[in-house]
């Protein structure tokens, strides 16, 4: 094989959102040359979509809010399923990472006091999430975008070249993880721009790629989330845990067909937007869960006061976890109480002043406007559930966000664990800081903890370029597949089968289909062109990916007999306690997905005392319960 | 509801390249870069256009649309006439390296040339407080999402390559007044001049205030009147103040 472009680093990151950049600032901060690879240009990642907020329990807004509180939200959103050692660190580190985005140059939204402002969202007891408008992520991503060109600057002054010991690849696409042994030694990878390849050698690597929406056919995700990091790591012999659970967010917009998707912020509902069915009633007073009784208000009256007086009065169950919100609003429009184009109608024309609306939720007026003619000053918006997150993800060591691979990190929404069965707003963009800065901290760690550093096998790096090239030759051959074809197909089949509402012989016959289309896939090949900037071919590499994460998603759901969170079995729609402490891990073996079932570490007897016995007995076993008293008891 | 819409698209490289015609189907409510998806899915597969968010929100999707620099993602096909033509070329001011997408590092090289944010001395994170109406100002230019169509229509650059070099365009002349006009950076505290810097350094003084950047701003961002006229304005008072002119002879 020719000579390739070879480049060597001590930690290399993939993914460039904000749990990327926050790990390579980190791992750069502690002297590793560091390489950022992104799927796009650089600060267009998918975090710029996040629009409300950041949550961190700061206090700014009710002075009752601390970590405790936080971390009970998290918990209570995620149905107990959470690793709780990583939801304590969330809560614990999140006011921080906050806060030092502020010495990055972050521009939040202030209090009259001038600290940052916070506001409510779904299933958090206090105003909690920072932002900036309705554009938090933009802020998140250019903050941090920033932050990395001051570094350089910094090599710069002191070492002659911006890119001396933090380097930014962009519109670069890794398709294969290097191994020496059982343990990481680099990636390969290509230009988009030329398709030319490039080996980059590295002992440690951060899996920072984000999700897999893109397998769903609704789904408020961009084309980059196809699952490309699950796919690496999975294929380098990590585990995958909670691929079951995959968040559909409430509000997309559901009309025109060519914007079905695209998010509609929760900020709306925050700040006193009300869902409404075709007669104009506000339905979510039906749909209260007993699990959430206590603390949500059943009528308007109480509803209502309580945005003015939330300590004397219970919450609006528009603001319940998402999970919760997007059932009803499916059931609704099942049950023909939906709007003309399949939706629900959100309101905040009537909740707001134009001048409120405008200042809170700019760019959702903007959206509307531009895309679907709605003035949302003066009109209701169509809303229904789309395919946003996926809890599921690499299973690594909460606190140094290590997997069980040897050198290989993951953080952000490609690492699972941190938001159990469902992830409450504003918890995504606290989780890439929190969890990205531990990532970077821990490869860096394990970097210079290391006596010899790994070596490429050249023959590992002729493999992966000759399989990312095979699709070329395919093109001319007879049954070739057309990858564009491919991937709707499957995204029809994990829409229709594996979607919000899920069955047990609908994901059997996903599973047949999606081992089907793995069949064709083989003949993928290269529609048309060569290896420049050709999305033809970039396409054939994702959908590989994208069909390894869809089996992981059908496999571990129809291995659930349960529903919680972000998965939900008409055939079997009860929160079984037993299930609670049972993780679905899944691995592949011999090229084909395995998942097996392992037990959680239970949960640390100071993090338990934070819940009320009532509230624990709704989750956890009777069995659980009373190995926890006995702890208790002998501490 | 759905027609065949006549599309005009720029093919090819760094090389050469033509507009070539097609007729894609449209339907209702669909904007110019669903048709170019389309066109990918049915008859060009190796298109070449960047895209992210669909919703306006990331920047990548900048094209000119009959000649009118805009995020293909927000063009609603409404706009034209079904009988229309409509033409979709890349970015004029930027080097092509394939159909609709081009070389825009130009844009990331500037961008490294404006000195980072630099946090106040002696507050700790946590300790930062300012006034919403103090941080509104530079909050205005970071709604910004990159796009650079504000460069591609300027016309210092668009139709002079060789301004390039002395010049930042808009979009950084504006970064340099967001951190001129933060409430808590210290720039000018360690010795720095952001608004000599911007005419110094990223070549203020040739622009000639024609708007053009805020008409085509997909944020409305009012960039000439709200960031560019006041950075002027601050270089002015600095250089033609006799006093502080005074002292710079004195310095220089």
């Amino acid at each position: 094989m020719a000579e390739i472009e070879t480049h060597e680093y001590d930690v290399i990151v993939i993914g460039a959102g904000g749990a990327g950049l926050r790990a390579a600032i980190e791992a750069r901060s502690r002297g590793m040359r560091t390489a950022i690879l992104c799927k796009s240009l650089f600060g267009k990642a998918h975090t710029v979509m996040a629009e409300g907020g950041i949550a961190a329990a700061m206090g700014n807004v009710n002075s009752g809010d601390d970590w405790r509180v936080h971390f009970r939200d998290t918990m209570r959103g995620g149905k107990f399923l959470n690793n709780w050692r990583m939801a304590e660190l969330h809560a614990t580190e999140a006011p921080r990472r906050v806060w030092e985005l502020e010495t990055y140059g972050a521009l939040f939204d202030r209090t009259p006091e001038g600290k940052i402002s916070q506001r409510n969202f779904g299933g958090h007891e206090y105003p909690r999430l920072a932002h900036v408008g309705d554009r938090t992520g933009l802020e998140l991503i250019r903050t941090l975008q920033q932050k990395v060109v001051s570094l350089q600057q910094r090599d710069r002054a002191e070492h002659g070249s911006y890119e001396a010991g933090l380097r930014v690849f962009a519109e670069f696409t890794v398709t294969d993880l290097l191994r020496d042994g059982d343990r990481m030694a680099g990636a390969v990878g290509y230009w988009r721009e030329n398709g030319r390849f490039v080996r980059l050698t590295a002992p440690s690597v951060v899996l920072a790629t984000g999700g897999i929406g893109k397998s769903f056919k609704v789904t408020s995700n961009s084309w980059e989330y196809t699952g490309d990091g699950h796919a690496l790591a999975l294929r380098a012999g990590a585990r995958l845990i909670n691929m079951e659970f995959v968040q559909f967010h409430p509000t997309g917009m559901v009309w025109p067909p060519s914007v079905k998707g695209i998010l509609v912020t929760e900020s709306v509902r925050g700040d006193g937007g009300v869902l409404r069915d075709s007669a104009g009633r506000r339905f979510m007073f039906d749909y209260v869960p007993e699990v959430f009784k206590a603390s949500y208000a059943d009528g308007p009256e109480e509803a209502d006061r309580w945005y003015s007086d939330p300590d004397n009065n219970r919450r609006p169950p528009e603001l319940l976890p998402r999970d919760e919100v997007a059932r009803a609003i499916n059931n609704e429009v099942k049950e023909g109480r939906g709007s003309p184009h399949g939706g629900v109608y959100l309101d905040v024309a009537g909740r707001l002043s134009t001048e409120e609306i405008m200042r809170r939720l700019p760019s959702m007026h903007h959206q509307f406007k531009e895309l679907a003619d709605v003035d949302i000053t003066s009109q209701s918006m169509e809303v229904g559930p789309t395919c946003h997150y996926v809890m599921g993800g690499v299973e690594v060591d909460p606190d140094s966000a290590a997997s069980a691979v040897p050198g290989l990190f993951a953080a952000g929404e490609v690492a699972g664990g941190m938001h159990g069965s469902n992830r409450l707003g504003g918890n995504s963009l606290s989780d890439l800081l929190v969890f990205g800065k531990r990532a970077g901290a821990g490869a860096a760690d394990y970097v210079s903890g290391l006596e010899r550093r790994p070596e490429v096998d050249p023959a590992d790096v002729d493999e992966a370029v000759g399989a990312a090239l095979a699709p070329f030759e395919v093109a001319d051959a007879r049954g070739a597949e057309n990858p564009y074809a491919m991937q709707s197909e499957l995204q029809q089949v994990m829409n229709r089968l594996v979607g919000i509402i899920r069955d047990g012989e609908e994901m059997c016959s996903a599973l047949e289909q999606i081992a089907e289309i793995g069949q064709r896939a083989g003949r993928l090949a290269v529609p048309e062109g060569n290896r420049q900037f050709n999305p033809g071919w970039h396409l054939v590499l994702d959908v590989r990916n994208m069909l390894l994460v869809g089996e992981c998603v059908a496999a571990a759901a129809l291995r659930r007999t349960e529903s919680r969170g972000g998965h939900t079995r008409d055939d079997h729609p009860r929160m079984d306690p037993n299930w609670r402490s049972r993780l679905l891990g899944c691995v592949l073996r011999d090229g084909a997905v395995e998942v097996s079932e392992q037990e959680q570490e239970p949960m640390r007897a100071d993090l338990m005392r934070l819940f009320s016995r009532e509230e624990l007995e709704k989750y956890f076993t009777a069995e659980e319960l009373a190995v926890e008293e006995t702890a208790s008891r002998t501490e | 509801m759905g027609y065949q819409a006549r599309l005009r698209v720029w093919r090819g490289d760094s090389e050469s390249g033509e507009l070539r015609d097609y007729e894609v189907e449209a339907e209702e409510g669909e904007v110019v870069l669903d048709l170019l998806h389309r066109l990918q899915a049915t008859r060009c597969p190796d298109l070449a256009v960047r895209w992210n968010c669909k919703a306006g929100k990331c920047g990548s999707c900048s094209a000119e649309v009959n000649g009118r620099p805009r995020l293909t993602c927000m063009t609603r096909m409404s706009l034209f006439d079904p009988d229309e033509v409509v033409t979709v070329t890349p970015m004029r001011t930027f080097p092509v390296i394939k159909d609709l997408v081009c070389d825009v590092s130009y844009n990331y090289v500037k961008a490294r040339e404006v000195p980072a944010f630099t946090p106040p001395e002696g507050l700790e994170p946590g300790e930062y407080r300012m006034q919403q109406r103090d941080v509104e100002r530079s909050q205005e230019f970071r709604k910004c999402i990159e796009c650079f169509l504000c460069q591609d229509t300027c016309h210092v650059i668009r139709d002079h390559a060789e301004n390039k070099e002395a010049f930042s365009g808009p979009r950084f002349l504006m970064r340099v007044a967001e951190l001129e006009m933060h409430p808590l950076d210290d720039y000018a505290e360690r010795g720095g001049d952001r608004p000599e810097e911007s005419r110094g350094e990223h070549g203020l003084g040739m622009c000639n205030i024609t708007k053009c950047c805020t008409d085509v701003c997909p944020e409305h961002i009012r960039i000439t009147d709200n960031a560019l006229i006041p950075l002027k304005e601050r270089v002015a008072d600095r250089r033609y103040d006799p006093i502080l002119r005074f002292f710079r002879r004195k310095k220089e």
